[in-house]
């Protein structure tokens, strides 16, 4: 049984709609990420699902029953907000206990389960502080063990990270995943960050302009975008304009100007039918620049000239001339890296391309 | 001059206009009437310069003056309780509207554009007894005989929630404002419902506010010398009305200046107090 169905949500604010007839089945257990662009409609529906907003039309279930007249207090949910939320005048124990009290839960009861939470953030000792008295990242976590103290039907969690700085973000997208995994309870995550989202999610769903563009576990969205929009913005990838030609057998032919034919697992173009006007997708680090000459056995190579240079540490990113287009390859730094103006073979194993159909 | 020792010097050249102008109007005055306060009025009309501590004395042991000290606070404190039982939800309300907040907070304030003295006379025309509730009720044939419902207690602390209100609706709207509503979400879906999570997360976090109106309503309801006198009856006046009669009326200064020392005293430790325990800085933000 999925925890959480949405069926034809539609959210209209007046004129103007935020989702456009949106559904979607989430797992018991799993994690759920909203991924997209500012704008989205990610929070709005986070907020219909935790009963913050009443959907314009189409319905809401969770665990199976239908709550779209069901009060925000009685949906037993656990929600992280973005600024953490937490009740300035309150201690982090009683932030914590907050909702057993709302709940048949005995004053010991609630005193272990309180602790228990604020063990498994990992901030034993914080019970008498008041809030202002914390860092942001153990605000956040405090406000994650007041979520998941109450033990929720579904955690849902609106950019719970993006407040913090960067390498505690990574730490703590490390210790969500971890602390969901451990208490298994069904989350839905929003972001906008894509590597958030690749990181963290058993599935994503991949939000443009209040639709849902792609649903699908990482490696799919990531690997086989099913439209350009996806390709674009989970990492940096090369769409070139192409033909597709007639399957035969697992692979599919793909005639790419410069490339010549490229024959690509079929499956890697689910959303091709048939064949005619098409786009190659090549993601920047499966696009590998050597010597003219060097290419590794078995990819397709052409030769290419660099035209810009960006060094990122471990990796580079190249963008380089072949013919009158220009691609971008990312590589991890092997000796020394090019240098604007030479001359280099760009080559890409036909498995990792993936192909759509024009104008998606 | 160093820059520190420039520095520390500018705040004081910009204060000093604003310092100059509370010592010479405020300090100065206060200063004469406590040495007033020390003087004898004689009954040749001349005061008699010197250290007496009989008007201390008379303002002190006094039950007329004690009683009227106490009903003073009582007509204060039933006022401030009446602004903050009326005020909170209209605060409350204006705090959760959507859009149109401004215009709500304007017609707020619209009643000081007109002096208070003829706010206060309006209700004359209303509660007297030629007045619009009077009329109405005999055209609608509910009495026969126009009802006297002026000159009493109640309609002087009808007057002074009339003035009032607007002050507490200010001071616990701008705390209001400043609380984060994710708050009110967060409990609700802790399982708190609306009225669960007003008292525990809204209703707290307002205090502040409720308290720096509570302490203007208060300080600005027993200072007041108009309402008893536009509104009350014979029997209703308040400590200010001591204070006005002995001056203006008795001219007996002296005494006129202890019973005003004292008001101010009483008024001024309940200040402290606020002071001690919520800091001006909340008072300030209402009043901005
Ligand atoms: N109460 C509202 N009234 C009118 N429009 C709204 C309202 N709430 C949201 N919108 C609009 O709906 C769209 C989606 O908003 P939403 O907050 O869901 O975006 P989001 O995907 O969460 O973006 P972000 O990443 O910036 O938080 C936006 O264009 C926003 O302007
Ligand atoms: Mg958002």
């Amino acid at each position: 049984m999925s925890a959480v169905t949405l069926t034809d949500i539609v959210k209209r604010f007046g004129d103007f709609t935020a989702v456009h007839r949106m559904s979607l089945e989430i797992p018991e257990g799993s994690f759920l990420t909203l991924l997209g662009p500012s704008g989205c409609g990610k929070t709005t529906t986070l907020r219909m699902v935790a009963g913050l907003l009443d959907p314009t039309e189409g319905e809401i279930q969770i665990k199976g029953k239908h709550v779209t007249n069901v009060p925000i207090h009685k949906r037993n949910l656990g929600i992280v907000f973005q600024n953490y939320a937490l009740f300035p005048h309150k201690t982090v124990a009683d932030n914590v206990a907050f909702g057993l009290r709302y709940r048949d839960v005995s004053a010991e009861e609630a005193k272990r389960r309180v602790n228990e939470a604020l063990e498994l953030v990992q901030l034993p000792n914080v019970g008498d502080r008041y809030p202002k008295q914390l860092s942001g990242g153990q605000q956040q976590r405090i406000a994650l063990a007041r979520a998941i103290v109450i033990e929720p039907d579904v955690l849902l969690l609106d950019e719970p990270l993006s407040a913090l700085d960067a390498n505690l973000r990574e730490d703590m997208r490390v210790e969500l995943k971890r602390i969901q995994h451990r208490i298994g309870v069904t989350t839905i995550f929003v972001t906008h960050d894509q590597s958030e989202a690749l990181a963290m999610s058993d599935q994503i769903v991949v939000m443009s302009d209040g639709r849902v563009e792609q649903v699908g576990p990482p490696e799919e969205v990531y690997n086989t975008p099913s439209s350009e929009f996806v390709a674009n913005f989970l990492g940096a990838s090369n769409i070139l304009p192409a033909t597709a030609g007639q399957a035969s057998g697992d692979t599919l032919p793909i005639e790419v100007g410069g490339f010549g034919s490229i024959a690509i697992p079929r499956d890697r173009a689910p959303a091709l039918n048939g064949s005619g006007k098409a786009r190659l997708v090549v993601r920047a680090e499966k696009l590998l620049l050597t010597r003219p000459g060097d290419a590794p056995a078995g990819s397709i190579s052409v030769d290419g000239t660099v035209e810009t240079v960006d060094y990122q540490g471990q990796a580079v990113r190249y963008f380089v001339r072949v013919g009158d287009t220009q691609l971008q390859a990312i590589n991890m730094i092997d000796g020394r890296p090019f240098n604007e103006g030479d001359s280099v073979a760009v080559s890409l194993r036909p498995r990792d391309c993936a192909a759509l159909p024009e104008g998606t | 001059m160093s820059v520190e020792a420039r520095e520390a010097r500018q705040p004081w050249i910009l204060l000093s206009p604003a310092l100059g102008a509370v010592t010479l109007l405020l300090f100065v005055p206060l200063a004469f009437i406590l040495v007033y306060s020390f003087w004898l009025r004689t009954a040749t009309g001349a005061d008699q310069v010197g250290f007496y501590l009989e008007n201390w004395r008379e303002a002190l042991s006094d039950a007329f003056y004690r009683d009227i000290l106490i009903n003073t606070l009582k007509i204060a404190a039933i006022t401030t309780i009446v602004c903050a039982l009326m005020g909170y939800p209209a605060a409350y309300f204006i705090a959760r509207s959507k859009g149109n907040k401004a215009i709500l907070l304007l017609l707020l304030m619209l009643p000081f554009w007109i002096s208070y003295i003829i706010r206060t006379m309006s209700w004359i025309n209303i509660l007297g007894v030629s007045g619009a509730f009077n009329s109405a009720l005999m055209t609608l044939g509910v009495i026969s005989e126009p009802i006297q419902m002026l000159y009493n207690e109640t309609t002087v602390i009808l007057g002074l929630v009339h003035f009032l209100l607007p002050f507490m609706v200010l001071n616990v709207f701008v705390s209001l404002e400043g609380i984060d509503t994710n708050l009110e979400d967060a409990a609700n879906s802790l399982g708190a419902t609306k009225w669960q999570s007003f008292l525990q997360v809204t209703l707290p976090l307002s205090l502040p506010g409720l308290a720096a109106g509570g302490l203007l309503c208060f300080v600005l309801g027993a200072g007041t010398y108009i309402t008893p006198i536009v509104l009350g009856g014979p029997t209703d006046a308040m400590f200010a009305n001591l204070v006005f009669e002995a001056i203006i009326t008795q001219l007996n200064w002296p005494l006129g200046s202890a019973l005003s020392l004292m008001l101010l005293a009483v008024l001024g430790t309940l200040v402290l107090i606020y002071n001690r325990y919520l800091g001006m800085a909340q008072l300030m933000k209402g009043l901005g």
